[in-house]
């Protein structure tokens, strides 16, 4: 699946995204009030991977609830990103988010340069059992909870999760990052610090996974250097039930979702496993 | 790689009120209608079409207008700014008789394009259209080229009183054009195309940018057409398909504003 932030401002480019393949589209992270984001640079790329500093720019529930609206008539589950800085926030996002019909939430409760937001919640294992709990109760579809790879406390807070009965477990958000200039010695961003992804950040995305796996019962979606198929069933072996593809879309087009589809397939053939199933977990030991 | 790269400014040059062009040294190869990245360190990054290429001197043309062309306006010889790129796909010349439509700012990334054109040599007709003659710049180095060198003001201070589209529309009605290239504001553009009919038809479009790199989805028209990598420039028959074109474009923050 799509994940969130890339190739999703507006309903035309996410059904691009549908049709290069995508099996799901997460949204970008939505709020309550329209926000800009940050100034440029937002994003730059380094040796191994891209470094961004959005600053969660996007035109508000109610105007993105058009955007979704268009695509109701494709049968592409949308699993809607939402932000906010406390339960109630969380709620009325998740209540609009319902009404405009996506199939699940996605709660962002990671995004690594946002004042008051992703993170910033997302260290707090009683806040996001608290967030978790509200919107299940308010709301009937499934509830995913994106967690940050920047916190120790990793595994309180897949568990304050999993307590609060979230369906699942998305990892992992960026890597927190900063790149300087030496010519004129600026940091890069103009946020000065952003999140890392891409190739570089894998291994620490199937550590993330491998970890909360050993730790909750409930299924991981696995996101964070996903460049090829055989990165995805890394990440199945870790413990991931599927995958979100993000920064590829940078490092091989539109058209990877459909890539990586077909090199998931070729290398279960040539190794003899005909489900994604029995790949599940495969490294656990 | 996606990184600015600190250059030096060679010359900041007065074009006409408010209106200047800066270049910088850059090797590689650009061609005509692509665009660059840059990063004046500490205020902003923004994307600006070429408006001068030589084999390793590039220069960008722009208006001061917003915090980030008012930073830039005020650099002198020898500042640095960031810079990255070039990107996008650029103009392909088809036909012979070539008319280009540039308005405003937008003649100067048409100065390019007009001066490969005289280079095959491909007889052309360029229109400047400005609001007013005060505006007007580049006219030396249009008629340089052998183009015929036409001028629309909307005040009617030089040239033709109105706006470029309308003065295209005649010249298509009396010569023969083959095709014809633009760049400008949105409205004058989609009004041109609606004139063209099955005309090879090509503009350059402007949209917020951000990532540049064609996954952020911020410049996204149409079904998902990224004008930072599947344009700026976009053929007539695209164009026709973008509910966007003419109508509304995006700010930093996804909300649609109307031109």
């Amino acid at each position: 699946m799509l994940a969130s932030g890339i190739m999703d401002e507006d309903a035309g480019s996410m059904q691009r995204m549908m049709e290069c393949g995508a099996g799901a589209i997460v949204t970008k992270s939505i709020g309550v009030q329209p926000r800009e984001g940050y100034a440029n640079p937002t994003v730059v790329e380094l040796e191994y991977g891209l470094l961004n500093a959005m600053g969660l720019p996007n035109p508000g529930i109610e105007l993105y609830g058009e955007e979704i609206k268009k695509l109701r008539t494709t049968n592409v589950p949308i699993i809607g990103s939402i932000y906010a800085a406390d339960a109630d926030e969380f709620v009325s996002l998740a209540e609009k988010m319902q009404r405009f019909d996506v199939n699940a939430l996605e709660l962002n409760v990671s995004c690594p340069h946002a004042k008051q937001y992703g993170l910033e919640v997302g260290c707090d294992p009683v806040l996001v059992q608290e967030i978790v709990t509200s919107v299940k109760q308010n709301v009937s579809i499934p509830v995913f909870v994106k967690v940050s790879p920047n916190i120790m406390n990793l595994v309180q807070i897949v568990q304050a999760a999993e307590k609060a009965t979230a369906d699942a477990i998305v990892a992992i958000n960026t890597v927190k990052a900063m790149k300087i200039d030496l010519e004129t010695k600026h940091p890069v961003l103009a946020n000065k610090t952003g999140g890392y992804s891409g190739k570089a950040i894998k291994p620490i995305g199937v550590r993330c996974v491998y970890d909360i796996a050993q730790a909750v019962d409930i299924p991981i979606i696995g996101v964070g250097g996903i460049t090829t198929g055989e990165d995805a069933i890394e990440y199945f072996m870790a413990g991931a039930s599927a995958v979100q593809i993000g920064s590829a879309v940078y490092y091989r087009g539109p058209d990877v979702f459909k890539s990586v589809c077909e090199e998931i397939k070729t290398w279960m053939r040539n190794h003899g496993y005909t489900t994604i199933k029995e790949l599940i977990g495969a490294a656990f030991r | 790689m996606n990184n600015p790269i600190i250059t030096p400014l060679l010359a900041s040059t007065i074009e006409a009120t408010d209106i200047k062009t800066i270049t910088f040294q850059y090797p590689g190869d650009v061609i005509p209608g692509q665009f660059f990245m840059v990063w004046i360190p500490g205020v902003d990054e923004i994307p600006m079409s070429v408006s001068q290429i030589t084999k390793s001197v590039k220069g960008i043309t722009f208006r001061n207008i917003g915090d980030a062309t008012r930073a830039l306006y005020q650099l002198k010889k020898g500042d640095k700014i960031g810079i990255r790129g070039p990107y996008g796909n650029g103009f392909t010349l088809t036909g012979k008789r070539l008319l280009f439509v540039g308005g405003g700012t937008g003649i100067a990334m048409l100065a390019p394009v007009v001066e490969q054109a005289r280079k095959k040599k491909l007889p052309s007709t360029v229109i400047m259209g400005v609001k007013t003659k005060d505006q007007l710049f580049f006219e030396d180095r249009f008629r340089q080229t052998g183009a015929t060198v036409l001028i629309s003001t909307d005040d009617g201070s030089l040239g033709y009183k109105g706006f470029a589209s309308d003065l295209a529309k005649e010249i298509m009605q009396k010569e023969r054009v083959d095709a014809v290239y633009t760049c400008g504001p949105e409205r004058m553009m989609s009004s041109l195309l609606s004139f063209c009919k099955t005309l090879p038809f090509q503009a350059s479009l402007e949209r917020y940018m951000k990532c540049a790199i064609g996954i952020c989805g911020q410049c996204c028209v149409g079904n998902g057409l990224r004008v930072c990598l599947d344009g700026p420039i976009f053929d007539g028959n695209t164009l026709k398909k973008v509910e966007d074109f003419g109508v509304y474009r995006r700010d930093a923050s996804g909300r649609k504003i109307l031109f």
